[in-house]
């Protein structure tokens, strides 16, 4: 059994090898470029609501219209093995649409040692009594009705804003089970509907809750269960447009609900871009991004959030935050930003941002796969993506040949770089498969200095081995990693981790305790608490350690002067 | 949990070990020729990166942290680091092994036939073998046997090549080196050389924690080093040095290998070669230089029989485990990690402690033969005043009762079963023929002339203190074996003797006696610090188990049965007790203004001799230079005494009269422990 997994093993690696060298042969400066929002699900708008002011945007009021509300991304969109035992991505949104993956099946049984025949198929719809009755405050909500803003307490949409996409809170949804929601949901417009709901939220003493894209990988969507005000969830997804564009200085002036590919498509459309991509671009939001200080796959032409953002105008319980001017740079004691930057939504709710964008001047993108030595077990890959004038690629592409050729390495054509780039996207929906058929897993992040690299990978990933071991898991768990960004002084390190999880009574519990060893270990090799998806309440337990006393002191006396009864109440990072 | 696992047990006896096989059997029926050629295919570490002896050098030269420590080192001294570099390498040069197969075959040979002279068995726990073969694979593997006899090393890469396991890399000491071609040849067998003392020495330590480092993280081979620095000479375990295990842990610590195994050995000999050697040692009869010549000489000792020698390969013990929850290893990040640091007092403090931990796992798993509960009847006996020794009959009866104490006591004893008891000591008897004799039914020590020929020692004229010192050879023989036994009561003695000297039966003041006495002799016995309440309730509880005690809420009641338990446990600390308190004296009572610490030992041995022959005091043991300095350094380390410093190398020790005064009144039991003096101890 063993052997006949190994040797078909040996097989796809061939394979895969002989994929690459037909790359080899390729002449180099092929000129198939392609835009990277092909790669990303296809503009498939909902047309439903006509006199709805989300037109030309992605995210309607009503996300159940196209979202799962028990999984990542579109209901249209999935994994799934089909009667034949293949693997196929459903729906028509993107390259891989109505494509079988042939080897997926394989691999995924000899990985997890699961089968087609156990399954563990999700409850197909919300079962609307299970969902706790809303607490509703009413004279807040006799004073909003005054205000014409849309809101909601029907039990679809206050389900969708109860969650981020954390292991635990999908398996929870799977099995249909709902914990503490927010008790409505409100859209405001515009700045002016925020200033407005804040004021109220503070008269009368309700909870917010922003909520953007929902993408929350750090439990920060979760509310609170001892918050017994009434919880208000505040979703910004109707405040998305572009507001001006200003070519001389290069900046936008954006609302915070856009979520990340109407962005950039809003902005290619005028020649521009943000430069911003996380993986999760397709439904994150601008305010999110800002709120866990985002990271993105481009990040070392365009540089992280911080870098790109010029200016921010917020509404908090204290009032409404912004600077005078929309200077680069300011020496003006330290940035008020950066306690807006990464808050989490805690207390602060960023409103407008302005963002710095880039001329797409002549844009040309190049897919490079890089390899080195040629034994199919032991290659080591990376994809690299190029952005930029026709000469600065050239440039970095040679820099880059040059560094591999050092080491014995060689670029190995565009095609595997372009699937790489697209798995990005689709990558959280494989998670989902895995659910339907006992695997769980997750990604985390960290970031690490240079020097400490290759030995947080292995002991991260020797950790999650033995601590599956340790807690009974019966079938040896994945635990990879890869490195997603890098700085001159370190790296962001991704380790991914996923376990067969027949045989365990509370799995979540089992995946849960070997994650906090994980991040344990990552701590006690150097590594960070997070790199960009944010401390949320998963990780919070940790803040004091890494901050120091004094650092969470500071924040906390930020916290209590901008919001001193805790309207901004989901209880993150402190 | 983890850390329990290296050694605790509220039942001694429930205590699961071992069975043993005797590696020598199969030597005696085959060809040690093919067995010394034979095919050998170690499993190796997992994440070994292949390399050769000739390239860890270079691997050492090229290290980040040498890099430092030799720019460091040319700043502070004007040195060109070209220099520096030079330097260097001659200390690789002269540190660095050459492990090379044929000549482990040569000593597979060689040493096959000598030990089927020497001894009778050797014999190994299989199941701590593969153990260690598992170890082997997963993580970077440190063996930390018990040293006892220069044969040792020799002994466990004998064993490791017997089993097909990975040959250890060895640290030995550079007196080694001094002898010729053996030095060579030890070094083509695995073992690489650090100097005895290079305490402020930067670069000679930056070298040597380097190279083993390199060799542990890369996976090299199991790294082999004695946790308690030198052989032993008393039989008893040393206080563990931590200059090696402190390196070994370091990359652990900083996070360059996931896990390192530290694996106890524990090698017992029924008869150690080096016995009357150690016991003249300890007299003050100073210990040869090794030399090749020497090594010949010894082998006239060699054709007398030794025995058995039991190794136990115990349990690997995760350095990840130990420091689970005790050591913060965030508190390296802050620094590049080539950056030579001295380790902070929690680490300190954490080494310290698994050292005792893995020291006290090598006791635990010692063999006990029925001779060492023989010496210690008999000397128990010796001290009592019975000169003409004892009746065959009566050692026979309180041997079985001792053996089946020391069983319910947890000792790791090999009795056999299936032989009557008296034929079992009669041959422990002759076997050590040479420190027991039968004559006229009565077992004696062989103390009176005649006794034992000592070419070499026996001087021209006999004198009274001659005589004395000859006797006391025997003795400290002896002893070395009944200290074997320390390990198994060393907790209920002091806890006995506690009861003994309190006054009074309230728990608590019992408690307060039994702290001051373990206090006292913790540089004497393996006893881990900050195990106070721990030892004292283990030691309860065998009490109470074995039917000595009874111990209710706040009373400590012996019981009729007990008296004689009690008796036996107070008179094995005994000597200890009388020892110390006669170094106290000493140094109360004579001049010792100026003595600096050489001249200690001797000053303190004329003094105990003219106590001894005087008859003020029984047990020429005390005569133990071991003793004398453990107690010195027990005073030392209680502020009765203190080191001035006096030259670049020379100490004087400064007494505090009234403090020593008062030691040695409260371990006599004339003063209670509350004193407030000895309530700060």
């Amino acid at each position: 059994m063993a052997s006949n997994r190994s040797s078909s093993r040996h097989q796809t690696a061939r394979h895969r090898l002989s994929v690459i060298a037909g790359h080899l042969q390729r002449p180099a400066d092929s000129n198939a470029a392609v835009l990277a929002v092909e790669c990303k699900a296809q503009e498939n708008r909902p047309t439903v609501k006509t006199g709805d002011r989300s037109e030309g945007r992605t995210v309607p009021r009503r996300r159940q219209e196209i979202m799962k509300w028990n999984g990542w991304g579109y209901s249209d969109s999935r994994f799934l093995f089909n009667k034949k035992g293949q693997a196929e991505f459903t729906g028509r949104r993107y390259r891989l649409s109505g494509m079988i993956i042939p080897n997926l099946k394989d691999w995924f049984e000899g990985t997890f040692g699961a089968n087609l025949q156990h399954k563990t198929p999700a409850i197909p719809i919300l079962n609307s009594s299970a969902v706790q009755r809303p607490t509703l405050n009413e004279v807040f909500v006799e004073e909003l009705k005054s205000t014409g803003i849309p809101f909601s307490h029907e039990a679809e949409d206050r389900v969708f804003r109860s969650h981020g996409h954390c292991l635990h809170e999908i398996f929870a949804l799977r099995e249909g089970k709902i914990g503490r929601l927010p008790d409505m949901v409100i859209w405001p417009n515009s700045h002016n509907d925020v200033v407005k709901i804040v004021e109220l939220a503070c008269k009368h003493n309700v909870c917010l809750i922003p909520y953007g894209g929902g993408t929350s990988v750090s439990s920060a969507l979760e509310c609170p269960p001892e918050e017994t005000r009434s919880i208000v969830s505040l979703d910004t997804s109707q405040m998305n447009r572009i507001l001006w564009i200003d070519e001389k200085n290069l900046t936008a002036h954006v609302e915070s609900g856009i979520v990340g590919q109407d962005l950039e498509r809003l902005l290619n459309e005028s020649g521009y871009c943000t430069g911003h991509e996380p993986d999760s671009m397709e439904f994150s939001s601008l305010g999110g991004w800002v709120a866990t200080r985002a990271s993105g796959m481009k990040k070392n032409i365009y540089g992280n959030i911080e870098d790109l953002v010029v200016h921010i105008k917020m509404v908090t319980p204290r009032g409404v935050i912004e600077k005078s001017c929309q200077g680069p740079r300011m020496s003006m004691g330290p940035d008020i930003h950066h306690f807006i930057l990464g808050s989490e939504g805690h207390a602060l709710k960023p409103q407008v941002s302005s963002i710095f964008t880039s001329f797409l001047d002549g844009l040309k993108t190049f897919y490079i796969t890089k390899f080195k030595g040629f034994d199919p077990n032991r290659l080591c890959v990376a994809t690299l993506l190029f952005e930029g004038d026709r000469e600065r690629v050239l440039q970095h592409e040679k820099q880059v040949y040059d560094i591999a050729a050092k080491f014995g390495g060689l670029a190995a054509g565009e095609d595997n770089g372009q699937r790489g780039y697209m798995l990005t996207f689709v990558i959280a929906y494989l998670r989902d498969l895995g659910m339907d058929y006992y695997v769980i897993g997750e990604s985390f992040e960290t970031s690490v200095p240079w020097d400490r690299v290759l030995d947080i990978c292995r002991n991260v990933k020797a950790r999650i081995i033995r601590e599956c071991k340790d807690r009974g898991v019966q079938f040896p768990p994945l635990s990879t990693c890869r490195v997603t960004q890098t700085y001159d002084a370190g790296a962001c390190v991704y380790f991914y981790f996923a376990f067969n999880y027949r045989g365990l009574s509370d799995p979540v519990h089992v995946y849960e305790q070997v994650e906090r060893a994980a991040r344990e270990e990552i701590l006690a090799n150097g590594g960070s608490l997070s790199h960009h998806h944010g401390v949320g309440k998963l990780r919070k337990e940790w803040m004091r350690e890494t901050v120091s006393n004094v650092g969470v002191g500071m924040l906390k006396s930020v916290k209590d002067y901008v919001d001193p009864n805790n309207i901004f109440g989901n209880r993150n990072l402190l | 949990m983890a850390s329990k696992a290296v050694y605790s047990h509220r039942d001694p006896e429930l205590k699961k070990r071992d069975e043993f096989e005797d590696i020598l059997e199969e030597r005696r029926t085959t060809s040690d020729l093919r067995y010394a050629l034979k095919c050998y295919t170690p499993v190796l570490y997992k994440g070994l990166t292949p390399c050769k002896t000739s390239e860890l050098k270079n691997m050492v030269l090229q290290s980040d942290q040498l890099h430092y420590v030799i720019n460091q080192v040319s700043k502070e001294t004007g040195t060109g680091t070209d220099e520096i570099q030079v330097e260097v390498e001659a200390i690789l040069e002269e540190m660095a092994h050459r492990l090379q197969l044929s000549t482990v075959r040569f000593f597979a040979f060689t040493l096959s036939k000598i030990f089927k002279t020497l001894f009778s068995s050797i014999c190994v726990n299989e199941e701590g073998i593969q153990r260690l073969q598992q170890a082997i694979q997963e993580h970077p593997v440190v063996l930390l046997p018990s040293h006892r006899s220069y044969m040792d090393f020799l002994l466990m890469s004998y064993i490791l090549y017997t089993y097909d396991l990975a040959l250890p890399v060895i640290a030995a000491g550079m007196d080694f080196m001094g002898m010729k071609i053996v030095g060579e040849m030890l070094r083509m067998s695995g073992a690489f050389f650090i100097r005895r003392s290079f305490g402020g020495d930067k670069l000679y330590w930056a070298v040597f924690s380097e190279y083993v480092k390199i060799m542990l993280k890369n996976g090299f081979a199991p790294v082999e080093f004695f946790l308690e620095g030198t052989r032993s000479r008393t039989a008893k375990s040393l206080t563990p040095k931590l200059g090696l295990l402190n390196i070994v842990m370091d990359p652990f610590l900083k996070g360059e290998v996931f896990d390192v195994s530290l694996v106890p050995v524990s090698i017992s000999y029924e008869r150690t070669l080096e016995e009357a050697l150690y016991a003249r040692e300890l007299l003050g009869v100073p210990k040869p230089k090794e030399s090749t010549s020497g090594l010949f000489k010894a082998r006239k000792i060699l054709s007398e029989d030794y025995g058995s020698i039991h190794v136990y390969f115990g349990q690997p013990v995760s350095a990840r485990n130990l420091a689970e929850g005790r050591v913060n290893r965030s508190q390296f990040n802050l620094t590049p990690r080539h950056i030579p640091r001295k380790p902070a007092e929690e680490i300190q403090d954490f080494v310290n402690d698994s050292a005792f931990r893995l020291v006290r796992a090598q006791e635990e798993s010692m063999v006990l033969k029925p001779w060492v509960l023989l010496a210690t009847l008999l000397l128990q006996n010796q001290s009592a005043g019975n000169k003409r020794g004892m009746p065959l009959d009566e050692l026979t009866e309180q041997a079985v009762w001792l053996r089946d104490l020391s069983r319910q006591f947890g000792a790791f004893l090999h009795w056999p079963e299936h032989i009557p008891p008296s034929k079992v000591i009669s041959s422990s008897l002759s076997l050590h023929r040479s420190l027991v004799r039968i004559s006229e039914g009565r077992v004696q020590l062989t103390l009176e002339k005649g006794g034992r020929a000592e070419p070499g020692l026996r001087p021209p004229a006999i004198t009274p203190e001659n005589e004395l010192l000859n006797q006391a050879v025997v003795i400290l023989s002896c002893a070395s074996y009944r200290n074997q036994t320390l390990h198994v009561f060393i907790r209920s003695s002091l806890l006995a003797s506690a009861i003994h000297y309190a006054s009074v039966n309230k728990k608590q003041e019992i408690f307060n006696t039994f702290s001051f006495l373990r206090n006292m002799f913790s540089n004497e016995f393996i006893l881990r610090p900050g195990a106070e309440v721990q030892d004292f309730e283990d030691a309860c509880y065998l009490l109470v188990k074995s039917g000595t005690l009874q111990i209710n809420q706040q009373e400590v009641l012996v019981t009729e049965r007990g008296q004689r338990t009690l008796a036996f446990l107070t008179n094995i600390l005994d000597p200890f007790v009388q020892g110390y308190q006669m170094v106290c004296r000493f140094l109360c009572e004579e001049e010792t203004e100026g003595l600096t610490e050489k001249q200690f030992v001797p000053a303190i041995r004329k003094f105990i001799i003219k106590h001894l022959l005087i008859g003020r005091l029984k047990y020429a043991e005390v005569l133990s230079s071991d003793l004398q300095k453990n107690a010195l350094a027990a005073l030392l380390r209680l502020g009765a005494v203190q080191k001035l410093r006096r030259s670049e190398e020379e100490w004087t020790l400064k007494v505090n009269t009234v403090m020593v005064n008062s030691l040695e009144d409260t371990l006599g039991g004339k003063l209670p422990t509350q004193n407030p003096l000895v309530a700060r101890l």
